[in-house]
């Protein structure tokens, strides 16, 4: 229960937040819990069902395209531009995951970051929305014709409401028959085959199921910014997304939360908000953060692995 | 729920060596047809030609009516052709009684239940419980699969291979590793199962194949040079030649 107690913790940390802090820190905070939404979509399928996706990014910012040429369009209604942004990118992981899923281990990391920077150039080229200099929202989104996402406290809870949801979704379809299978095949495929399970099937809709997630992230993202650009979709992001997911069962391991099962998901999201914040605090002491955060992950990872061993 | 396994003229070759060399054998419903040859005789390769992992360039295998011989490894699990590996193989990191509902589901046919389904889940359960109680792992439930014993593993694996409730069971060496006590163990257990399925076991153990078998074939080099009764087959003069020796001959005869 100890993964649960950390998720609850997280979570309750991550409510009160609006309450002690200014504007500027609530949006950050914001900010790092849509990265932990799409954290935990990657860690859905990464520590789920041990399926690297180097091309997670590109789910992301296909959520956020949806919502900013939606609202180029006419179009500024959440309740239609959030669905449809999370049907895009769930699209887009069906199709692309269709081919990808076909391989294993390197292949698959190749072949999901060469998708996903496919995907960059494509958002590189809608010179109708922006191109390369990326496209400017011109507010963010209404919800049942209401403006409530104007204000940074309710846009807040309503990411934090999101980010439980999600979170509690993916834990119970990995706790359900069906994420049995996906865990399984991911510690001995072999033995799943030889019991009657084929896990391709298993396995794109789980793909497909995150790149949704991941959408519904971007959908939020592009109203906290309002802007969307294809560094959105780069694979620098898809690396942040990695780090942020296993720094954060890192992490969780350094606290002796155990590492597997469906318990990992808040190691997600404490580490997409621990990269967030740290980096954010970083540069504000100097601009060479980076030579104090790369240390500072090679000691988690120490740390992490040995408490890991010892437990 | 038992059905003849048929494999004719079974070939399979990695460049100029043919490590199955036209193999006919079958595998009557209830009975256990052994399968003893030297070190790299095929016996695994045959084995995983069988079970659909490797496949042979020529020859077909039946199963009941089915032919399975194009068939993908999950879909003759699913016909009825259940297998313990060699090298024992588990879910590590589940318990033992998740690794058993696993194999429950793999039988049940396709679980796309995206949600917590409680009340098939504890029937699972329930009939995980039977089965381990069966193998002689009753109260091991809820260990790691990675903390039993080498002995445990391997009844761990024939309860997952069992839930399927085969037709065939294809046993890779299941005796390989245990102790005394706990081979004697796997011994009277496979006994026990050939009233269900029908099994084709790989053995290294001679005392075990020569007590459980009904028949046993000899594989040497990718052929089948003598197939018969133990009794039989102990008598063949070109299989003591070619693998019995000398010890088996004079000293385990009974």
């Amino acid at each position: 229960m100890r993964a649960l107690a950390l998720l609850l913790a997280l979570f309750a940390a991550l409510a009160v937040v609006p309450l002690a802090a200014d504007t500027y820190v609530v949006a950050l905070v914001t900010r790092a819990m849509i990265f932990a939404l799409a954290a935990v979509s990657l860690d859905f399928i990464l520590g789920g069902a041990g399926l690297v996706s180097f091309g997670h990014a590109a789910l992301m910012g296909i959520g956020a395209y949806g919502v900013g040429i939606l609202m180029e369009e006419g179009t500024r209604e959440a309740l239609i531009a959030f669905p449809a942004a999370m049907a895009a990118a769930g699209l887009f992981a069906l199709v692309t995951g269709a081919v990808s899923l076909k391989t294993r281990g390197v292949y698959f990391i190749m072949i999901t970051l060469a998708f996903g920077q496919m995907a960059f150039f494509v958002a590189q080229s809608l010179s109708a929305y922006g191109g390369d200099d990326g496209l400017s929202l011109a507010a963010r989104s209404t919800v049942a014709g209401q403006r409530w996402l104007k204000s940074p406290v309710t846009f807040h809870y309503a990411t934090l409401g999101l980010l439980i949801l999600i979170t509690a979704l993916c834990a119970l379809i990995l706790a359900s028959p069906f994420g049995r299978v996906l865990r399984a095949a991911k510690e001995n495929e072999r033995r799943v085959r030889a019991l009657g399970i084929d896990p391709y099937p298993y396995r794109l809709v789980a793909y497909g199921l995150a790149g949704a997630f991941a959408g519904l992230s971007g959908a939020l993202l592009a109203n906290l910014t309002e802007f969307v650009s294809p560094a959105f979709l780069s694979w620098h992001r898809s690396g942040e997304l990695i780090v942020m997911v296993v720094a954060g069962a890192m992490a969780a391991s350094a606290l002796g939360v155990r590492a597997g099962g469906a318990g990992r998901l808040g190691g997600a999201v404490l580490g997409a908000v621990g990269v967030i914040l740290v980096e954010e605090g970083l540069a504000h002491l100097t601009e060479h953060w980076r030579i104090v955060f790369g240390p500072l992950l090679v000691l988690l990872v120490l740390l992490g692995g040995w408490r890991g061993r010892r437990a | 729920m038992s059905a003849r396994l048929d494999v004719r003229g079974l070939r399979k070759s990695y460049g100029a060596l043919a490590v199955t060399d036209g193999v006919d054998l079958t595998v009557e419903a209830g009975e256990i047809h052994a399968l003893i040859g030297p070190n790299g005789a095929g016996k695994t390769t045959l084995i995983s030609l069988i079970a659909g992992e490797v496949r042979p360039d020529a020859g077909t295998i039946l199963l009941g009516e089915a032919d399975l011989t194009a068939a993908p490894v999950h879909r003759r699990a699913r016909a009825g052709l259940a297998r313990s590996f060699q090298i024992t193989s588990t879910i590590p990191a589940f318990s033992v009684r998740e690794n058993v509902v696993l194999a429950l589901q793999g039988a049940g046919g396709p679980s796309f239940r995206l949600w917590p389904a409680p009340r098939a889940e504890r029937a699972r359960a329930e009939r995980a419980r039977a089965l381990l109680a069966r193998v002689g792992l009753e109260g091991r439930g809820d260990h790691p699969a990675a903390a039993l014993s080498h002995g445990e593993k391997r009844a761990l694996e024939l309860a997952m291979a069992l839930a399927a409730e085969p037709r065939i069971l294809l046993l890779d060496e299941p005796m390989a590793g245990t102790g005394p006590e706990e081979g004697r163990a796997m011994v009277d257990l496979i006994a026990s199962l050939k009233a269900a399925c029908g099994i084709l076991l790989v053995e290294h153990d001679m005392d075990a194949v020569f007590r459980l078998a009904d028949r046993v074939s000899v594989l040497v080099a990718g052929r089948i040079i003598a197939s018969g009764t133990p009794e039989q087959v102990r008598a063949d003069p070109a299989v003591r030649a070619a693998y019995l020796g000398d010890e088996t001959a004079t000293g385990a005869a009974p």
